[in-house]
């Protein structure tokens, strides 16, 4: 195989060069792929023109197929057609009969706790269905950039827990995606409206979709984004305002509540439409081909329409007043109300919004596409395209983690909205005598009782010499990265023991499975995983390159003497030759014996920017 | 990477005392992340990301202790080998403890009251000022933290502490409300 990434354009070596990276939406409905062109977002169109992907994968026995036509099929084609994958990733068989969804696939469990659903093709698990969503939007997005994506930002509900985030970050490495972070969806927005610079207070992002609603109050002080509530209703939206309209044409026009398939299907498009129409105009003909081919035709003014809809209007006022008391604030604190979600284009929802937090609500930008946008502007500083970008998003952790304790109780180790990235400890002690072996349940959520909070994962530390009860000192350390994704390691103190997991959910994907459904996708069925393997090892080496030869270039000469440059230039130039070959664990091995070459150098850096920018008010010395 | 061994004042280049400025810690911080942070580095080597995210997460602990006047004080009492166990050290004083005692009694009373959450919101207001007042007393012991003021500082400590439970615990049956609701 060819060195394609080594010629393609975008992966030149030559620093500071523009980098191709995306953001992408990941909706429950819709998702969509967004870059910054010429210095401006754009969301990125398929070839005819449409923006939204239809979040829609249909299996057939020979493809997935993805969007407007998967979306087609849904009605003659149920049981192999996956809508709503989001609502189904990183949850269990249990919980997903708990969430009430009358949803009418067939469910297999499999060796793990992963739910897989049956389709002609095979067993597809959300993160799959997930994986060719990303892929389709991936595509679209390197034929349109004419390159590789180096990089995407994918945005998640600021309420996603440890194991949703993780499952997502898993569809995007099945579709062969490097996250460069996982976003909040509100704070995505919030970025795609420039509120990070200048814009100092709480803002309210009001998000309602075609089937789910979130309201989130973040407080911005300088960059730094924190989530103080967040609050919704997953089984409300846009969908439901047309169902409204529909339900009223059916009134006026006679039609019985027994009307087949079609003409219901006929009724909701009209409904739609006319809701749609009454953005602008005042008024709306509505027209309907009844089951004796004759014809009705009816007039809807957006004044009966706001009727109709204002109870689902009040109903998205009160998770925003209880949001807004979880977070200690009256209405009128709230300096800014961004507007995010096809529905947000009612006029009715934008003035009674207004009302409800006393401002007049952002709306400048496209509601589908805000999230999307933000995503790309953070990618492509991510990606180090902006090396002068002063914003930085400090983003927290949603949820408490904490651990089982005695009586099914909780102990929080790390509270919600502490600033991420974070690591906390936390020392427990046997209460047997002579015991050896201790259970870790690792929890997530904010109540007292373990069976209120969402179970993450189950390790167990063993190896604990006998000691009398209360005697060992058991260390627990939580860490949360920057994606909001959390690590445990317990250590038994006097001795050392240690046991670490990096934590794979309880409804996550172990690697070994990840493997395996790269083999089984369809897009690699003819693809070999060595040569997959091959691809990514020299995808890394040309990063590590480009790196450190910038690095170089801004200060090599400073920091390091003729011995260090010239031992730092040696390694480098091993990685380079090797890099040109095709063994992937040559290549590997010389990525690690360089980053070891240079540990020194990549730390005197670190040191040298801190003390950059702690110089002039120093009291003491850096050094 | 960032010297750890340094403590968390000079990691923010601040002289070392219980008395800081909350807006310059806050502007060092963000300087201090905008370049140690791991988006700084999402498109480094492994291990640069791995040393930023260290780095990021002892900034971010550093802020964390710095910012909150009890972390505050449980700190510096450290720096100067006083290790304060949270959990088993308990004041002595009678008269504060009663005091503790009669507020315990009215946050329970407050409960039944017409408009709880009033109720609730006055003892809280009346604990702040009483914080308030003891992060003053604080502030002295540290100016030249003898032996003798540096015991002071850990009776106030313990009785900060006493005070900011009674303020997680109003909270929580804030909270017990909602949920009737």
């Amino acid at each position: 195989m060819a060195l394609l990434q080594l010629s393609e354009p975008g992966q030149s070596t030559a620093p500071h060069q523009h980098r191709l990276a995306a953001g992408i939406d990941l909706g429950t409905t819709n998702s969509l792929v967004a870059t910054v062109r010429s210095g401006k977002a754009i969301t990125l169109p398929d070839s005819e023109g449409r923006h939204l992907l239809p979040s829609v994968v249909r299996y057939t026995e020979q493809d997935a197929i993805v969007g407007h036509a998967a979306k087609a099929a849904a009605a003659t084609d149920p049981l192999n057609t996956i809508v709503s994958a989001k609502r189904l990733i990183g949850r269990g068989v249990d919980e997903l009969k708990s969430l009430g969804n009358r949803l009418p696939y067939e469910f297999r469990q499999g060796e793990t706790a992963v739910p897989r659903i049956h389709t002609v093709s095979r067993d597809v698990s959300a993160v799959e269905v997930s994986a060719e969503i990303l892929k389709a939007l991936a595509r679209r997005a390197q034929e349109s950039l004419d390159g590789e994506l180096e990089g995407v930002v994918i945005t998640v509900p600021a309420y996603f827990d440890d194991a949703q985030r993780q499952a997502t970050k898993d569809a995007a490495k099945l579709a062969g995606l490097r996250v460069l972070r996982l976003l909040n969806e509100p704070t995505a927005a919030a970025v795609a409206y420039g509120l990070d610079s200048e814009s100092d207070g709480i803002h309210a992002i009001y998000d309602l979709g075609g089937g789910t609603f979130d309201i989130s109050i973040l407080r911005l002080n300088r960059g730094v984004f924190e989530v103080l509530a967040t609050g919704g209703d997953s089984a409300l939206g846009g969908d439901d305002f047309d169902r409204l309209v529909a339900e009223w044409m059916m009134q006026q026009a006679g039609i019985r509540d027994d009307a087949d398939h079609a003409m219901l299907r006929r009724l909701m498009r009209e409904a739609c439409d006319a809701k749609e129409a009454l953005t602008d105009a005042e008024s709306t003909t509505v027209r309907l081909e009844l089951e004796d081919g004759s014809h009705w035709q009816g007039e809807l003014s957006r004044e009966q329409f706001n009727a109709l809809v204002d109870p689902l209007i009040r109903n998205t006022l009160g998770p925003c007043r209880r949001a807004l008391r979880d977070a200690g604030l009256r209405p009128d604190e709230i300096r800014d109300v961004v507007m995010v979600g096809g529905s947000t284009r009612v006029p009715r929802v934008r003035q009674r919004v207004g009302e409800f937090f006393t401002t007049e609500p952002l709306v400048e930008l496209d509601p589908d596409r805000v999230v999307a946008i933000g995503a790309a502007i953070q990618a492509d500083i991510l990606v180090g395209n902006k090396p002068d970008e002063e914003m930085l998003l400090l983003d927290v952790n949603p949820l408490s983690l904490g651990i089982e304790t005695m009586g099914g109780l909780v102990e929080k180790i790390i509270p919600r909205n502490t600033t991420i990235p974070v690591a906390r400890a936390q020392e427990f002690t046997t209460f047997k005598d002579g015991q050896t072996a201790m259970a870790i349940h690792v929890l997530q959520g904010e109540r007292e009782l373990i069976s209120d909070c969402r179970s993450l994962a189950r390790f167990e530390l063993r190896g604990i010499p006998p000691m009398v009860a209360g005697a060992a000192r058991i260390k627990v350390t939580f860490s949360v990265d920057a994606d909001g994704l959390l690590g445990v390691e317990a250590e038994e103190e006097s001795t050392g023991v240690k046991a670490s997991i990096e934590v794979k959910p309880s409804y996550g994907l172990t690697d070994n499975e990840i493997e395996g459904m790269l083999r089984d996708s369809i897009d690699h069925a003819a693809d070999d995983m060595a040569v997959r393997r091959l691809r990514e090892q020299q995808v890394e080496a040309q990063r590590v390159i480009e790196a450190l030869k910038g690095a170089l270039t801004d200060d090599g000469d400073e920091l390091l003497d003729a011995d260090e440059r010239q031992q730092v230039s040696l390694a480098l130039s091993r990685l380079e030759e090797v890099a040109q070959g095709e063994d992937s664990q040559r290549i590997k091995d010389q990525i690690e014996a360089l980053e070891k070459a240079c540990e020194f150098y990549v730390e005197r850096r670190m040191n040298a920017n801190v003390r950059k920018a702690m110089s002039g008010h120093s009291v003491e010395d850096f050094e | 990477m960032l010297d750890f061994s340094k403590n968390y004042f000079e990691l923010f280049g601040l002289p070392v005392g219980y008395i800081l400025d909350g807006d310059q810690l806050a502007e060092r911080f963000r300087e201090l992340q905008r370049v140690v942070h791991p988006d700084r580095y999402a498109n480094a080597s492994d291990q640069e990301r791995r040393l930023s995210m260290q780095g990021a997460t002892l900034i971010n602990e550093a802020f964390q202790t710095l910012k909150d006047p009890i972390r505050r004080a449980h700190y510096l009492l450290s720096l100067h080998g006083i290790d304060t166990d949270v959990e088993k050290e308990t004041t002595r004083d009678t008269a504060f403890l009663m005091g503790q005692l009669e507020l315990r009694e009215q946050l329970e009373a407050a409960r039944h009251k017409a408009d709880p959450y009033a109720a609730i919101d006055e003892l809280v207001t009346d604990i702040n000022q009483r914080i308030t007042s003891l992060v003053g007393q604080m502030a002295l012991q540290f100016e030249t933290a003898t032996p003798e003021q540096l015991e002071a500082a850990r009776e106030i400590l313990r009785k900060m502490q006493f005070l900011q439970k009674f303020i997680s615990d109003s909270e929580e049956l804030e909270a017990e409300l909602d949920e009737l609701l």
